[in-house]
């Protein structure tokens, strides 16, 4: 979340979309609630089901599922061909004036650079006019037809009502008033916040939708303001936390990213990622990435990393391509991988394609799962007849079954959807013999190190150089663990203006990342987390819930990062002469007399940066200000534009009829095989989508008794004129099947789906809840995941779990 | 007149009703004021966040015992926190059942292994489990390990092991976790943010 839960509260317009968080996260729903009971906050909610949220919502339009592009670039076209936009804000604050090379162009469904083969962009006009100066090149004046805002005009010229109906289903009357909400928030006395969870972003288009999201967000001057952002309401406890930890495939601690095996200057890697301004007197704050890194690289690498070994940089695996886990079980499913290790997490259900998910593992030497409960993934050799039909002497997988505690027995720090650290405390003893996460990786670790000191091996020296400073080797404490990621000095740290002043002796902890340097002195294990626990304590274990401002910061409980801030880019919640937009939502301002910028909030801005400075209040951007026009880090665009799903309902893409190669995401990875896997409407008429119930937690909640009690059983929801066209009734057991399997399930029959006039078909959908499996205290069921497509979002590679095309009849 | 609550129920038992008793002007000091302890009143509170969602929701624990040594501290309730900003006191359907998850009968108590080709697990010792782990590990990594590229370029990479980490462990677990596996050169590194 760019703001945070209890910040819902000072919102005038909220729009769920690609979520329904009255469902999946009743807690923090409540804000929505008192935004409405006390701001009298208008709700809108755009799903293909009428959700619970959409039940308390003022507004509720119905959407095909896959088309939030359309949807939201006809929004994007409204506010701009009706004037709905913050102006002044935009002005300031975004890159609507910057010139764009002459070369970019769009035509037919594809931007420039596009190789049908390799399915690639070769990027380079996605760039700005740069000036003699060496800076971007910009018309004030709006008159140049290459400056963003002309460009994103034309793009978005194209998505009228009439095209967001035909292509959503969305009943244009509907769209309208969904728009007009929407836009009564471009005026600096009103804000809107957007909350979406994995609607959003499991489709093939994921990063593009949420991309759409944002621009419409600062067309309205949304972004940095209480009330306001673009909130992602994630889905489990800590996924923000192991995000911001950087346990991906190619990230390292706080973003900062791994190098390329093209990357063989170190430091040529440094300054890739440490870019200069792009425009005057912009911070660029990404300029410290060495002072992040090399102090990342003593926390692990401790007196093994030194200048002249460029701190480590051989340690590090050099990425050859982005290992996600479709990549991973492509290449499991190849043969090409021996081992595997899942801690708490449950691949065979969570991933899409159950039979190549389980076929893949089942050509595994060896996989190691550690968890508090007994998975499926742990079984999937085990036959559970038609659950999982498998043949358990056919499959030579060696498992072990580690068992881990759970959060009740363990103390540590989660990070909710807005970014606050919190602290927790252990209660109780594990069962049985259960270890922690940090006793089970010591105890792996451990040996193997053991094993390298002794017999040597494949390049040891990362292994035996590895940090590990902990009183108890074999149980590294939360306490000593929290410490290493906030950060330590290794040196006495002088005052830069008198070297006589010590304002750090060595081996204290740091109190936040400002203090950290580059040559080797001090030692952080996540940059974004420093000042989390510092010589003043645990600062994640605050419980002042006090709130002087009434505005919901409580900057006394837990800490947030970065740097306790609890909205993010919140200079902009002030106009370029660093007064609020609305006075009466004041967050952060300059003080005049004082000199720097103050507020409610911990302002993200250099304090001392006086307004006419003109510095642009999105520091990590080297341009200083939010890109409407995304250059080359987008992979199907700088602009988003609708494409189908992979398995599309309609089969054309009706922004590009005559160009079927852009009917889905032409930069979309698809692995050979796998589109042949892709079913169409022809087969499967009825467009599926997945999602959770309000009474069960993805595959855990059906271990636990009261859970399965309440919601005991798999179920589909079906819409009543689809049920009386197949003639299935309530409680009737049918069968759902795409082009990879099938899964039988009880069906309830609804109102809260309709039929979609699409593109002249009538749209069907069905709407298939993710919680079963074969082991559990609840029914047994199917995977729901043996429905789903193999293919992932163009940049994330995040599953496209939420369109696909599936079958239904009666089992 | 001095009763106990055991007392008290014996001659509430007798006949007598309560109100007589204290019309009479007997009144049972503890016992009508509070008929029964709250068995919540003898446990020990710990603060917890809800492992569910991402909204992070405070919970108060109640385990018996009073963390003496050699008192085994059971969990036996588990409620909302009112303190919290965010949640105030208020728990879900999920929040509200914590307390079967803890006690899932579900939940593992030893190391197994599943032997290759077998249809049953064998529980074995964390030693054993840790040193067979281990010892495959090794293996893979010492025949499979990456050190240069076609083009001779140092990458340093292991590839034919993956790892996936799990999106409800502590930031704590999380960052050792981390560590480990980049030590060792891994690049087939996800967990559940990209799903």
């Amino acid at each position: 979340m760019t703001n945070h839960w209890t910040d819902i509260k000072n919102a005038d317009v909220i729009l769920i979309m690609g979520g329904n968080a009255a469902e999946a996260h009743p807690c923090g729903f409540k804000w929505v609630t008192e935004a409405k009971a006390k701001n009298k906050a208008r709700l809108v909610v755009v799903d293909p089901r009428f959700t619970r949220s959409a039940a308390l919502a003022d507004l509720y339009a119905p959407i095909r599922t896959g088309t939030d592009i359309a949807f939201l670039g006809g929004v994007i076209h409204y506010l701009i061909t009706n004037n709905k936009v913050h102006m002044d804000y935009i002005k300031s604050y975004t890159d609507m004036t910057y010139l764009v090379k002459e070369e970019f162009a769009f035509a037919d469904g594809f931007f420039s650079g596009y190789d049908p083969e390799k399915r690639k962009y070769d990027k380079s006009t996605w760039e700005y006019q740069i000036g003699e100066d060496g800076y971007v090149k910009t018309d004030p004046s709006l008159e140049n037809p290459r400056c963003v805002w002309n460009l994103m005009k034309a793009h978005f010229s194209r998505y009228t009502p009439e095209v967001v109906e035909n292509i959503c289903g969305t009943p244009k009357d509907k769209f309208l008033q969904v728009a007009e909400v929407l836009a009564s928030s471009h005026t600096p006395d009103r804000v809107m916040t957007m909350l979406y969870a994995l609607g959003w972003t499991q489709h093939s288009v994921g990063s593009q939708i949420i991309r759409t999201a944002a621009m419409v967000q600062l067309l309205l001057g949304n972004i940095g303001r209480a009330g306001g952002g673009v909130n992602a309401l994630r889905g489990h406890s800590n996924i923000q936390g192991l995000t911001d930890l950087g346990l991906l495939s190619n990230l390292l601690p706080g973003y900062m990213t791994l190098p390329g095996e093209k990357e063989t200057d170190y430091e040529q890697y440094i300054a890739r990622r440490a870019p200069k301004p792009m425009r005057p007197g912009q911070l660029s704050y990404w300029q410290n990435y060495g002072k992040f890194h090399v102090s990342l690289m003593k926390a692990w690498y401790g007196a093994a990393a030194t200048k002249e070994n460029n701190w480590a940089f051989d340690y590090l695996p050099k990425l050859d391509k982005t290992y996600d886990v479709l990549q991973v079980f492509e290449l499991m499913h190849q043969g090409k991988m021996n081992g595997y290790v899942a801690q708490g997490f449950n691949p065979l259900n969570s991933f899409p394609n159950k039979a190549k998910v389980g076929a893949a593992l089942g050509k595994l030497k060896y996989l190691v799962i550690i968890d508090p409960l007994a998975t499926e993934t742990s079984e999937f050799w085990q036959n559970y007849g038609e659950f999982n039909d498998v043949d358990p002497a056919k499959i030579q997988t060696t498992v072990f079954r580690l068992p881990s505690t759970c959060f009740a027995e363990e103390d540590g720090a989660i990070i909710n959807s807005g970014r606050w650290m919190q602290w927790h405390w252990k209660g109780a003893e594990p069962p049985g013999e259960a270890k922690s996460d940090p006793e089970i990786m010591a105890g792996i670790f451990l040996r193997l190190r053991e094993m390298y000191k002794k017999d040597g091996g494949a390049f040891p020296d990362p292994v035996l150089n590895l940090t590990w400073a902990h009183k108890v080797p074999f149980e590294p404490s939360s306490e000593e663990l929290a410490k290493e990621y906030n950060g330590k000095t290794l040196a006495d740290q002088t005052d830069p203006k008198d070297p006589t002043k010590v304002l750090k002796k060595a081996g204290e902890l740091l109190d936040g990342f400002a203090q950290l340097k580059d040559d080797g002195s001090t030692a952080c294990g996540c940059w974004i987390f420093s000042g989390a626990w510092t010589e003043k304590g645990n600062m994640m274990a605050r419980r002042d819930n006090a709130d002087p401002y009434h505005n919901g910061q409580t900057l006394g409980w837990a800490f947030a990062w970065p740097a306790n801030r609890r909205i993010l880019y919140n200079r902009a919640a002030a106009d370029p002469a660093g007064k609020p937009w609305d006075p009466k939502r004041k967050q952060v301002w300059w003080d005049a007399a004082g000199g720097k910028w103050v507020g409610s909030d911990v302002p993200d801005f250099k304090v001392d940066s006086a307004p006419e400075d003109g510095m642009g209040p999105f520091i990590m951007n080297p341009e200083g200000i939010a890109r409407f026009f995304a250059r080359g880090m987008m992979n199907e665009g700088p602009f988003p534009e609708h494409y189908e799903p992979f398995e599309t309902p309609i089969g054309v893409n009706p922004m590009h009829r005559n160009n079927p190669k852009a009917t889905s995401n032409p930069a979309a990875r698809v692995f050979k095989g796998d589109m042949e896997a892709f079913g169409t409407a022809k087969e499967f008429p009825y467009a599926a989508t997945t999602y959770r119930l309000t009474e069960h937690f993805h595959y855990w909640t059906k271990h636990v008794e009261s859970n399965a009690i309440i919601q005991p059983e798999q179920f589909v929801e079906i819409g009543e004129a689809l049920a009386a066209e197949k003639g299935i009734k309530a409680g009737d057991k049918v069968k759902v099947s795409s082009n990879r399997g099938y899964i039988k399930a009880v069906a309830v029959v609804t109102k809260r789906i309709k039929p979609l006039k699409v593109d002249g078909k009538t749209v069907h959908h069905v709407g298939i809840p993710l919680h079963w499996g074969f082991k559990g205290v609840a029914k047994n069921g199917f995977i729901t995941n043996t429905l789903t497509p193999f293919v992932g979002d163009g940049n994330t590679q995040t599953p496209e779990f939420k369109s696909f095309l599936v079958n239904v009849e009666k089992a | 007149m001095q009763l106990s609550r055991r007392q008290f129920f014996k001659v509430a038992a007798g006949g007598l009703t309560g109100s007589s008793l204290v019309a009479m002007g007997f009144s049972p000091t503890a016992a009508l004021a509070e008929v029964r302890t709250f068995k919540l009143a003898r446990t020990t509170e710990t603060r917890n966040t809800c492992p569910y969602c991402s909204v992070g929701c405070g919970i108060i624990m109640y385990s018996l015992g009073d963390r003496a040594k050699n008192a085994h501290a059971e969990i036996i309730h588990i409620e909302g926190d009112p303190d919290h900003p965010v949640n105030r006191g208020t728990l879900c359907p999920k929040g509200a059942g914590l307390l079967d998850f803890v006690h899932s009968k579900n939940r593992l108590k030893y190391p197994e292994v599943r032997e290759p080709g077998s249809k049953e697990w064998k529980r074995i010792g964390w030693d054993e489990a840790f040193g067979r782990i281990a010892k495959l590990m090794k293996e893979d990594r010492d025949a499979n390990f990456v050190a240069k590229n076609a083009d001779g370029v140092t990458v340093n990479r292991w590839l034919t092991t993956g790892f996936l980490a799990a999106s409800a462990s502590s930031n704590e677990s999380g960052y050792i976790t981390h560590k480990v596996v980049r030590s060792l050169g891994m690049l087939a590194f996800d967990n559940q943010a990209r799903v």
